[in-house]
């Protein structure tokens, strides 16, 4: 008898399957049959509209989602991901920046020093340290981009003013919490870019030292005004350190924090996101 | 500002609706893989600056605030610090909250277009693109020591020194008396605001029935603000012009 020549491949039928699709079906399929799958999970996931529902409603994360969206939402071309993007750089900020916490004193002897220790001695410290630094910078460019798109497609209108208005709050804190972020390194270039920066509140009108009208404000002097109150003296010393880091861990986050979630139920409750309809 | 048109109704014959699960959730899931992966890359690759301690001794030359301030702070060469400082940037935020109660074009909602709302989208994009991002990237690359302007294949000298031949504007016209250079001042600045409104008005006079004499007075006054800035730089940069109005309490 004859042994039997050995399968060869056909080719045409193999690119046919990679083609269309077949052939992860057939991989998926392989897998979630094998020992090991079935064993470890006890059934499947059937596909069906009232799955998908459940999986969206029954999970704490996923539920600031609807449901079911417009077809349209779908389309990076129309939101360019940027509020989510926005979001996911802020999640990646609160993560990095809790273990940053762990090795950082807000005080002006040490600050400057376990900023050194974070970059040479925590393992992985410099990391975290570039991480945090970096998603920083990039939501701010993202937020501005998610602002302008949102301005483009006219997504401000009505019944969307209001969340327009959230999100104007919401770039106002982005700024301050990266600009309150700034000063925490306790080097040359954060203590003079926030020197810079609070200076302008000497100018304020009326509570401002050098502000227009201080004259006619009673109390008004370099030491007590709007600028000393942001800083907690006359120059950028160790209270100021105390103040931007109590604002840029705790209160500012929490308040973006929260508009972050008024912003995301607005989306919902205005009918989700806008659309040619 | 024409007149509301029907709300313009597209039948789409496949479903307009779809689940978010799977269809919303695997876009997230990718777009976030793409992101953190693009965010780890960057940061293996570039650290973050770390300068010298703080030494309250030691000013830098140029001082500059951070990066996303920095259109404020070259702001801050044509106007007084009460103005680029704390107005202007509380103007902006205002502004901003203020654009979907004065923009009443009902056109153009949720979807791209620039035929239908052309005056919206250039004062936008000239708010944002000009006088926000592009002075950024000045500041960030073209200003150095004493905030002078410097072109990038310049050496950035510290002693640079440019000669400062500013007057006011009603000196310039041979005003020298100071209460009668205030009064041309305040004549030039509130004149400038009060017959840009008027024309503005009386342009726009069929359309205050339907969007209201407030919205369309502070749209202009948002406006004339913006367009004063550019005038005060081109002032500044063509006639060294260095205020307009003096006054004993502030100077524009
Ligand atoms: C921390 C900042 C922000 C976060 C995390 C955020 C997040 C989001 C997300 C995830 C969406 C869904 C659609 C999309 O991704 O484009 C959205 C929509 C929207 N955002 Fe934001 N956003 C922020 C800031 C802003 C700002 C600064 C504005 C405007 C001033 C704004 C106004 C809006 C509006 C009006 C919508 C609805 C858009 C539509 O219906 O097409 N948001 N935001």
């Amino acid at each position: 008898m004859a042994t039997k020549p050995p399968e060869i491949p056909n080719i045409a039928e193999m690119m046919d399957k990679i083609k269309s699709g077949k052939i992860f079906g057939e991989i998926a399929k392989s897998i979630t049959e094998s020992q090991v799958w079935t064993s470890t999970f006890r059934h499947g996931y059937a596909d069906t509209p009232r799955n998908r529902v459940l999986q969206i409603a029954s999970n704490v994360w996923l539920h600031l989602h609807p449901v079911k969206i417009h077809r349209h939402a779908l389309r990076i071309k129309f939101t360019w991901c940027m509020g989510g993007i926005t979001f996911l750089l802020f999640l990646s900020t609160v993560v990095t920046g809790v273990i940053l916490m762990f090795y950082y004193r807000p005080v002006g002897e040490y600050a400057y020093f376990d900023m050194k220790y974070l970059q040479y001695d925590v393992p992985f410290g410099m990391l975290m340290r570039n991480m945090h630094r970096w998603a920083a910078h990039a939501m701010v460019i993202t937020v501005w981009l998610h602002m302008f798109r949102v301005f483009l497609t006219g997504s401000y209108k009505p019944p969307r003013e209001f969340n327009w208005v959230i999100g104007v709050f919401l770039v106002t804190f982005t700024l301050l919490l990266s600009f309150t972020g700034y000063l925490l390194p306790w080097d040359q270039l954060a203590m003079w870019a926030v020197t810079v920066g609070t200076n302008m509140a000497r100018a304020t009108p009326f509570l401002g030292n050098e502000g227009p009208f201080q004259e006619f404000v009673f109390g008004v002097s370099p030491r007590y005004d709007a600028r000393s109150m942001l800083i907690g003296g006359s120059v950028v010393g160790p209270p100021a350190l105390l103040r931007f880091y109590v604002l840029h861990c705790i209160f500012i986050p929490l308040v973006a924090g929260a508009l972050m979630i008024v912003h995301f139920w607005r989306i919902r409750k205005d009918g989700g996101i806008s659309g040619p309809l | 500002m024409a007149q509301a048109p029907a709300p313009r109704k597209k039948i789409d014959e496949i479903p307009e609706k779809v689940h978010v699960w799977p269809y919303l959730v695997r876009l997230e899931f990718l777009c976030a893989i793409i992101v953190i992966l693009l965010l780890a890359v960057w940061s293996i690759t570039i650290d973050a600056p770390l300068e010298e301690a703080a030494n309250p001794t030691k000013t830098p030359n140029p001082s500059k605030a951070p990066w996303y301030f920095l259109g404020l702070q070259d702001i801050l060469v044509y106007f007084d610090p009460w103005f680029a400082g704390v107005v202007a940037p509380v103007l902006i935020i205002v502004g901003l909250m203020l654009i979907p109660y004065l923009d009443m074009n009902p056109k153009g909602n949720g979807y791209y277009t620039y035929e239908e709302r052309k005056v919206a989208i250039w004062v936008y994009c000239f708010g944002f693109l000009v006088l926000w991002i592009a002075l950024i990237i000045m500041g960030v690359f073209l200003r150095g020591p004493g905030w002078n302007l410097f072109m990038p294949w310049q050496f950035w000298d510290p002693h640079k020194v440019v000669a400062l031949v500013n007057v006011d504007l009603p000196y310039a016209f041979g005003v020298r008396d100071y209460w009668m250079a205030s009064f041309v001042g305040a004549v030039v600045t509130l004149g400038y605001f009060g017959v840009g409104t008027a024309i503005y008005m009386f342009m726009e006079r069929k359309a205050i029935k339907n969007v209201g004499f407030v919205r369309m007075f502070l749209k202009i006054q948002l406006i004339l603000i913006m367009i004063g800035i550019v005038i005060k730089i081109v002032l500044r940069l063509a006639f060294n012009i260095k205020y307009i109005w003096v006054t004993p309490w502030f100077n524009v």
